[in-house]
């Protein structure tokens, strides 16, 4: 699937080098397309795009706080639906923090309500917009500045929150976990979450090389590492139904874990000064339990 | 009908094309009904039926940029939960329609009425006006959106009821035609903030150092002007809508209602239904032959300091009697009234009584009692009428 050349996120945005959430952001702009309106959460995204008076925007966009991208959108999807406008798309984003917690309520309410919206989480796994704080999706043993990894701390101590599930259990007709080491893969989830009504979910992962301590070069190579050693998987839940893609229907071509772990800043406790085999053999336990797990859903349905 | 009622009628009538509301005890029965009008088909509107208040006015917020009119109506706890957002709507210059349903804030957790809600919300650009009667309700609440549409004005407003001793009371009021309502309120249609695909706007910015002083200073300046502007909706809506039921509104709205208070030596200022209570007690003083009258605040932010100031000006003492009070100072009215007091050199001697926290009722007596320690200048600055 050709992504379009138009570009509605244009360049000249205050985001870091390397930031692939910038380019998510890039993808779901393309995939809403101009007839569309966008809601965004309080985050990374909608600093470095809005410094007033300049914007990055080139289609409708609206920014109210941290927590209620999924509020405003439905406030957005009823205006449009009492002046009779039908055809145009609402979508609202925001980063882990605003999709994982402190938003968390409004966009199970959203989706209880049956809001005929995309919300897509640029997913990079900390509060990175106010100095990489752990989130829920903070993945276990990561270190970040509140959980960090010292003489007494492996970094953060519990496991990221299954989101997905969570959504799915709401309902919802469409949900799609993608990385942005994928952008066909991405693209289509993308454009297929916006042309299914009812709410619908994108998790798309996406590395942040100042909060995971990467070279800003190897941002995309790590989201492709990510997908490749099974820290996170590609897949679907289509009416209820797990499809699993790519790489990570085939447990017997997933790389060790450590090697997209040791090249991350974020994990070096891990590996020095001395190997933490116990956490690391739990992170591999955990990422193809969870891989089975999913490719057995989406196998034998349960 | 009772007074909620005379709120949903008039937002019935209003045609808000997106209603997002949660539930609260004393707010119920406003909602309710707009429920069961868009239930019925009464009302074509969009019933957004949201999982917090919090929601509720996210919802307002994103239904309000897409250019719509919005409404939604809270208490007490609900409208603390909302409190941030409130900020962003004023700061985007969003002229939501909220009713608040004035209850006391928890702790102890209380259902009934005071003015610690809307008074805490005081300084989040919201215009505030406060009714009390059911007529009043009705006719404010018309009035409310006029206001708020106003394109010099485009600022959110709140009007208080008191919960319970307003709100779920049973008053006559009167309900113009509604193609009287329609010629007095046009269409919303705002050209500052509409998402609409066909002319991209980015709406809630990032405001650095540089630009945020000035953004903050046409909104104070907005809240401003809109003096003149309610003044003039208040005096439209009362020519138009003529008074139909004796003693149910002021004959002219007025940023303030004056009852009896020509010669008035002695002055009670007051918000709310408590004022109905008042009147009773200044028409039984002004039978035995003493100065009283007294001072009803109805538009309170923006707060009319120079109609104050002009009301209270042969004014010897002043009894500030609220249902709000800011720990470790005094209730806010009192406060803003001794600062108008000071700038007009006025030698007025000020008392605060706090009274009604949590639905205490207040008596004819402690009305009197007021008047009495007012009069001979006992107690002090700040007494509480338990």
């Amino acid at each position: 699937m050709g992504f379009p050349e138009e570009e509605y996120f244009s360049c000249g945005h205050r985001a870091c080098a390397g930031c692939a959430c910038a380019t998510a952001i890039r993808w779901i702009t393309k995939a809403a397309g101009k007839d569309s309106i966008l809601v965004e959460a309080t985050g990374c995204m909608e600093v470095v795009s809005t410094p007033y008076p300049e914007t990055a925007w080139k289609l409708p966009w609206i920014h109210g706080a941290f927590e209620n991208a999924s509020a405003i959108a439905s406030g957005v999807a009823a205006a449009l639906r009492t002046q009779g406008v039908e055809g145009k798309k609402v979508v609202a984003f925001g980063g882990d923090g605003a999709t994982y917690d402190i938003g968390f309520g409004l966009i199970s309410g959203a989706f209880e309500r049956g809001e005929n919206f995309t919300y897509v989480c640029y997913d990079n796994e900390a509060y990175m917009n106010t100095g990489i704080q752990r989130s829920g999706s903070t993945p276990f043993g990561a270190s970040t500045t509140t959980s960090p990894a010292g003489k007494e701390s492996i970094g953060k101590v519990e496991w990221k929150k299954d989101l997905m599930h969570i959504l799915a259990a709401h309902g919802s007709p469409y949900l799609a976990s993608a990385s942005v080491g994928y952008p066909q893969d991405a693209f289509r989830k993308l454009k297929k979450a916006m042309e299914t009504p009812g709410p619908t979910f994108v998790n798309l992962f996406a590395s942040c090389p100042t909060g995971w301590r990467v070279d800003p070069s190897k941002a995309i190579e790590i989201a492709k590492l990510a997908v490749e050693t099974g820290a996170v998987p590609l897949y679907e839940i289509i009416e209820g139904k797990h499809v699993v893609n790519g790489q990570s229907k085939d447990l017997s071509k997933l790389k060790p874990v450590d090697e997209y772990l040791k090249v991350q800043g974020r994990y070096s406790h891990l590996f020095k000064p001395v190997r933490r085999e116990k956490e690391l053999s739990m992170i591999q336990d955990r990422v193809r339990s969870n891989l089975q797990r999913l490719i057995d859903l989406s196998e034998k349905g349960f | 009908m009772e007074a909620s009622h005379a709120i949903s009628e008039a937002v019935k009538m209003i045609k808000p094309n997106v209603i997002a509301a949660y539930p609260i005890t004393p707010q119920t029965h406003i909602v309710e009904k707009l429920s069961e009008y868009v239930a019925n088909g009464e009302i074509d509107a969009e019933y957004i039926r949201v999982e917090s208040e919090f929601a509720a006015i996210s919802a307002c917020l994103g239904a309000e940029a897409t250019g719509v009119r919005a409404y939604t109506s809270t208490s007490s706890q609900g409208l603390a939960l909302m409190f941030e957002i409130l900020f962003v709507i004023s700061g985007m210059r969003l002229p939501i329609g909220m009713t608040v349903v004035n209850r006391a804030l928890s702790a102890p957790i209380n259902i009934w009425n005071d003015h610690q809600d809307g008074m805490s919300c005081r300084d989040a650009g919201w215009l505030q006006i406060y009714a009390e009667t059911a007529q009043e309700c009705f006719d404010l609440t018309v009035m409310q959106y006029k206001i708020s549409e106003n394109r010099d004005v485009l600022l959110p407003s709140m009007l208080g009821l008191d919960g319970f001793t307003l709100s779920h009371v049973y008053e006559p009021f009167d309900i113009p035609e509604q193609k009287e309502i329609d010629g007095f309120l046009p269409e919303y249609k705002p050209t500052h903030a509409v998402l609409d695909p066909g002319q991209p706007l980015t709406l809630g910015a990032l405001g650095f150092p540089s630009h945020y002083m000035e953004l903050r200073r046409s909104q104070v300046d907005a809240m401003e002007g809109s003096l003149k502007v309610i003044e003039k909706v208040y005096k439209e809506y009362s020519e138009k809508f003529p008074v139909q039921i004796k003693n149910t509104r002021p004959e002219k709205y007025y940023h303030i209602e004056e009852y009896k208070m020509d010669g008035a030596e002695i002055v009670f200022v007051a918000i709310g239904s408590v004022c109905g209570s008042i009147k009773d007690v200044v028409d039984d003083l002004r039978a035995k032959g003493e100065k009283v009258g007294l001072l009803k605040i109805i538009t309170y932010r923006p707060f009319p300091m120079e109609a104050i100031k002009k009301s209270l000006k042969s004014a010897s003492k002043i009894a500030v009697i609220e249902k709000a009070i800011s720990p470790g100072a005094n209730g806010p009215v009192f406060d803003e009234i001794s600062s108008l007091l000071f700038e007009a050199k006025s030698a007025a001697e000020i008392r605060n009584f706090i009274v009604g926290l949590g639905g205490r009722d207040v008596k004819l007596d402690h009305i009197q009692k007021i008047y009495d320690m007012t009069k001979k200048s006992q107690g002090k600055k700040q007494e509480w009428m338990f």
